[in-house]
């Protein structure tokens, strides 16, 4: 077990928790997924787990050693957050901005040493997007902003990456490479992850475990208990079948919708 | 927009070499013309400690050097508070005075300008004012319960309103035989006071805060990104971000004081600074020095020897500002979002 999350309560205003008691486990090499509906608090968690916005009660803990509810939190333990691809204000070039990913281990007053280039510059090679290294991030598609964005995280040298709905706004094509990716480096680098998602079978494909989050409730368990129809339909709204596809001696999990109730 | 390595080293050598060029240009050319081999001669002479009693020589070390030497520094201070203030604001638009401090440190002179003239008691108040006014900007975008970009930037526009409108009460009282034309010449800009008090009053802050902004520079490449994304790369930005903001308003309000508001040199040397080196403000602050210094330097040539009296300097850097940022406007396209 890399990281665990004790009894967390967040709000955004002072009389209402937007999260309840949450309480997860994530174990090495794990991929854990949060799905929920929209504004129900899928970013508000990972923004908590990474130490963006303070626990208001409960805490995190790495390696069983309390972050206690500071801030300095994520500075110690390496988590590489990936946001949702969104604008610049400045146009900086992708190197520029993967180099950025080692702000945490360059000094207050220091400029990125050769070693710092050289760890960003495997983290560009980790992803694949060398060749569009000296690229304005301003002339990217989604799809490789995404990249860029998760090619930053890595180059922080985190033990968890946390990635916020790094599938959506993407078509299924990029979708798919970038869930492929992601199960690449958790089998190579040995990284543990956790991912919001929007997409019920994306989770049925990679995750071990799921955080399914709801208006006043949660459920925490090994995806395949977690996403059943019966949930999906307390959960979403949504009648769904969720459909076997063998595919080269595996079982591909289909997720169709059918109706709302 | 993007040099190859080779093409950069050119660009910065290339820098330098104008610097050099146009700070040595500027000692010869002006109304006074004194040549190339003289001016050498009179400044080694100089720095050998000789005694000279020539009017060249006074020309040179007392009026044109250390006009020059402050040319240098006030262009090179506002251009990289200008260039900082861009990053942590995440706006390439703003300029180093969108915290009230020119209006604030211009009502300070004004009122010292009313009370006794142009002397001491204007340079003072105007500082003393500058700082203030950023302080109640400061204070006023912490009323609203946060510390939003947003809310400092409007506070701003509330507090530079305000002083505003004082500057033109005391343009509307002031005596307008004798004191209106001095507060209307200062407000203007203008090196024509330039001497070595002068530059030991300014000096010291404007270098200390250029030197404390570039040690940070690439904290500011952070800081731009966002505080959520600054805090999930490690880094809490707002400590940082307010000791930038202190040594960039710093900066403004010491450049203000001697010289009176000059305009738009914070605003468009970082944009051309940015085609020449790229965005990244590692090497965006370092370049914003050398080529906000070699703008004021021939800014300020053309203010004093373009005709018999001598232009007001914020009057150039206007019309010289407003159509450059004209032409960026047009021809950057999607860079600025």
């Amino acid at each position: 077990m890399i990281l665990e999350v004790k009894n967390g309560y967040f709000g955004y205003t002072k009389d209402n928790n937007l999260l309840q008691d949450i309480c997860f486990t994530l174990g090495e090499k794990e991929i854990m997924t949060v799905l929920g509906q929209n504004g129900i608090g899928k970013t508000t968690i990972l923004k908590c787990v990474t130490g963006i916005l303070k626990w208001r009660q409960g805490q995190t803990l790495i390696n069983g050693k309390s972050m206690g509810s500071s801030r300095e939190a994520s500075k110690q333990i390496s988590i590489g957050y990936v946001p949702q691809a969104q604008g610049l204000s400045f146009p900086y070039t992708v190197r520029e901005l993967v180099i950025m990913g080692r702000a945490r281990h360059i000094g207050l007053f220091s400029v990125p040493s050769g070693k710092d280039k050289k760890i960003a510059d495997q983290a560009i090679d980790e992803v694949g997007i060398r060749s569009i290294r000296d690229k304005l991030c301003t002339q990217l598609s989604g799809g490789q902003l995404q990249l860029v964005f998760i090619a930053r995280a890595l180059a922080s040298e985190p033990k968890v990456l946390v990635l916020d709905e790094p599938e959506s706004h993407l078509d299924f094509r990029n979708q798919f490479m970038i869930i492929n990716l992601i199960m690449r480096l958790v089998r190579e680098r040995g990284l543990s992850c956790i991912i919001n998602t929007h997409y019920p079978e994306h989770a049925l494909r990679l995750s071990d475990t799921t955080l399914l989050l709801g208006q006043n409730s949660y459920l925490f368990g090994r995806t395949k208990e977690i996403i059943t129809e019966k949930r999906v339909e307390e959960y979403f709204g949504i009648k769904a079948k969720i459909l076997p596809v063998s595919y080269k001696g595996e079982e591909i999990k289909a997720f169709v919708v059918l109706d709302n109730t | 927009m993007i040099c190859k390595q080779k093409n950069l080293k050119f660009v910065w050598l290339a820098m330098l070499l104008i610097l050099a060029g146009t700070f040595f240009g500027s000692l010869f050319g002006g109304r006074y013309f004194i040549s190339p081999g003289e001016v050498g001669k009179i400044l080694i002479a100089g720095l050998l400690g000789g005694e000279q009693d020539s009017i060249a020589a006074s020309v040179v070390w007392n009026l044109r050097l250390p006009r020059t030497l402050l040319n240098a520094l006030v262009g090179a201070g506002l251009a990289v508070a200008g260039a900082s203030f861009q990053g942590v604001f995440k706006n390439p638009l703003v300029s180093p005075d969108v915290l009230g401090v020119s209006s604030g440190a211009a009502f300070g002179a004004a009122f010292g300008i009313l009370l006794s003239g142009v002397n001491q008691l204007a340079t003072v108040l105007a500082l003393v004012f500058g700082i203030l006014s950023v302080f109640m900007t400061y204070t006023l975008s912490k009323l609203r319960g946060e510390s939003s970009t947003l809310s400092l930037v409007l506070s701003g526009m509330i507090i530079s309103a305000v002083f505003s409108a004082l500057i033109s009460l005391i343009k509307y009282v002031a005596d307008p035989y004798d004191k209106l034309p001095a507060i209307t010449y200062w407000l203007m800009g203008s090196f024509a006071n330039s001497s070595y008090s002068n530059l030991k009053l300014v000096g010291v802050p404007i270098l200390l805060g250029i030197v404390v902004l570039l040690l940070l520079r690439w904290r500011i490449n952070i800081l731009s990104l966002g505080d959520e994304e600054a805090y999930s790369l490690g880094v809490n930005p707002v400590r940082t971000r307010l000791v930038i903001i202190v040594m960039a308003t710093f900066i403004t309000a010491a450049c203000v004081t001697v010289t009176g508001v000059i305009g738009w040199v914070g605003l468009v040397i970082p944009h051309i600074c940015r085609m020449l080196v790229g965005e990244d403000h590692k090497s965006l602050l370092p370049a914003a020095c050398i080529v906000g210094a070699i703008f004021m330097i021939i800014v300020d040539m053309i203010a004093r020897t373009a005709t018999a009296a001598e232009i007001p300097i914020g009057i150039l850097t206007a019309l010289v500002g407003a159509p450059f940022f004209a032409i960026l406007f047009k021809t950057s396209k999607g860079a600025w979002q």
